[in-house]
């Protein structure tokens, strides 16, 4: 269970999602999972090794890096694209749900053409409007609650190259290194980035959704 | 075989779930194994390389990560998510048992040909009978096996809070020797979030069980008010074509109307062969 099979049970939901829905998905895929896999995984491997503390006092370095780096920012991530696929699911569980009543309507012998059923596209109307309008709204209450978490834990998206630490049994104040700051930082700056253009094209999503309804919705009582 | 294989064959099993059921799998694969997999094993990958004692006595460092890491949390999920999930085997089991017993029930009705064994294949299982009580059971086992893990937990590492510090004084520590375990905030986190989705998933295994009671009391209700719709009119003589008949009638409907739904459906079987063919 990885990446690759969240990657499979999504895409099944790409095909009953707006035509920005599949951008979101493509970006997301693209841009946050595969650099996360590919790229930042690497520069954030060697964190806890290569973190060094000027002293020889034992376990000054594990206290001084616990305290400066609570969680990790690679799991911060891991976790923030798990929390934002997963409304998508709730999604797919309505389309399954509609269809498995269209089967049940046929199978008590109204008559509705199965194959048609496997391959027609449900349109966003109805219940499913509601579902998929609160996925989205879902999607970016937990980007929004991430990039927070992110600011707050690190104050700011930089990575400093020194910290001091006055943690026991670190003795007085000691220098502590970071390894590859400027890396980091700019993975970090290009992870909010892409998760700002996220959150717009959710906004977006948003705003089309409501506004497609609404015109539905004056249509018919012209 | 690993999480992915596991994951193909509890996919399986999802189509013959209750709706609860299915949100609970969904949930155990996302919110635990996943996490599990793309999380939690970094956190912990060098639990023991880190782990530094304030001694330069050699064999110290060992003694003291094994005294109070007596098993790895890591390793301790993953028994745990394979004993939780595995009970949806039996119902696995059971429904392959009741789908070979259906496809026997075409051969011996004459109804064997390619079709229709795909469509036992395809068609969905109700739970209804000894599959209610085999589905009961798995449910059961999921709940007990999650308590238990996590009164284990709670038992090896109080508190399910890791420490940053550790005062160890096993042979051959020289007195006492300060331990620092490394990242313990991240492990902390990372263990208060699967006990959360352990709790989420306790809560869904006991909505599945009271929904799966409530409903086979309902059914029962419907049954008992409603008797001539029972098997009481297919009791009937015991000449032997006809005695054989209504053992397949009896059998048909112990399916529940799964398989009379399919073959009426697809041939055309007369509702008249449903009855008792010598009343």
């Amino acid at each position: 269970m990885d990446w690759g099979t969240l990657q499979a049970v999504l895409g099944g939901v790409n095909k009953h999602s707006t035509s920005i829905g599949k951008i979101w998905l493509t970006v997301l895929f693209i841009f946050r999972i595969m650099i996360l896999v590919v790229a930042a995984e690497r520069v954030w491997g060697d964190e806890q090794q290569d973190f060094v503390c000027n002293t020889l006092q034992p376990g000054c370095r594990n206290v001084c890096y616990d305290h400066f780096f609570p969680i990790s920012h690679i799991r911060l991530w891991a976790l923030q694209l798990i929390f934002v696929s997963t409304p998508a699911l709730l999604v797919a569980m309505h389309v399954a749900y509609t269809r498995h009543e269209k089967k049940r309507r046929f199978r008590n012998g109204e008559k509705i053409d199965i194959e048609e059923l496997k391959n027609e596209k449900i349109h966003i109307r109805g219940p499913l409007w509601w579902t998929y309008t609160s996925s989205i709204f879902f999607r970016i209450v937990f980007e929004a609650v991430f990039m927070y978490v992110f600011y707050y834990m690190y104050d700011g998206y930089q990575m400093p190259r020194l910290v001091k630490c006055s943690d026991w049994p670190c003795p007085n104040t000691v220098d502590c290194f970071v390894s590859r700051p400027t890396e980091k930082t700019t993975f970090t700056i290009f992870m909010l980035a892409v998760s700002g253009i996220c959150m717009m094209l959710n906004l977006a999503e948003l705003c089309y959704l409501v506004i497609k309804i609404c015109m539905k919705e004056s249509r018919k009582t012209t | 075989m690993n999480w992915a294989g596991l994951y193909t064959v509890l996919s399986g099993v999802n189509r013959h779930s209750t709706a609860i059921g299915r949100i609970w799998l969904s949930v155990i694969f996302i919110f635990r194994i996943m996490v599990l997999v793309v999380a939690a094993e970094s956190v912990w990958g060098d639990e023991k390389s880190a782990f530094t004692c304030n001694t330069q006595q050699p064999g110290c460092n060992s003694v003291c990560y094994d005294h109070f890491f007596p098993i790895s949390h890591i390793r301790l999920w993953a028994l745990q998510l394979i004993l939780v999930t595995t009970p949806a085997l039996l119902v696995a089991m059971h429904v392959a048992y009741q789908q070979h017993q259906e496809k026997k029930l075409l051969v011996l009705t004459g109804h064997a040909d390619p079709k229709h064994m795909e469509e036992v294949k395809k068609h969905k299982m109700r739970i209804a009978g000894s599959l209610w009580w085999t589905y009961v059971c798995s449910v059961v086992f999921r709940l007990l096996f999650e308590a238990v893990f996590m009164y284990i937990f709670y038992m090896l590492y109080p508190g399910y809070q890791m420490m940053r510090l550790v005062k160890c004084e096993a042979y051959p520590c020289p007195n006492t020797v300060d331990c620092f375990i490394s990242r313990p905030t991240e492990k902390t986190i990372f263990t208060v979030f699967m006990l959360v989705t352990s709790s989420v998933c306790i809560v869904l295994n006991m909505a599945e069980l009271v929904y799966l009671v409530v409903r086979a009391c309902a059914r029962r209700g419907q049954h008992h008010s409603n008797p001539t719709s029972g098997k009481g009119s297919f009791y009937g003589h015991k000449h032997s074509s006809e005695y054989k008949q209504n053992e397949i009638n009896q059998l048909l409907t112990e399916q529940d109307g799964s398989l009379k739904d399919m073959l009426r459906r697809n041939s055309g079987l007369q509702e008249k062969g449903d009855r008792c063919s010598a009343c």
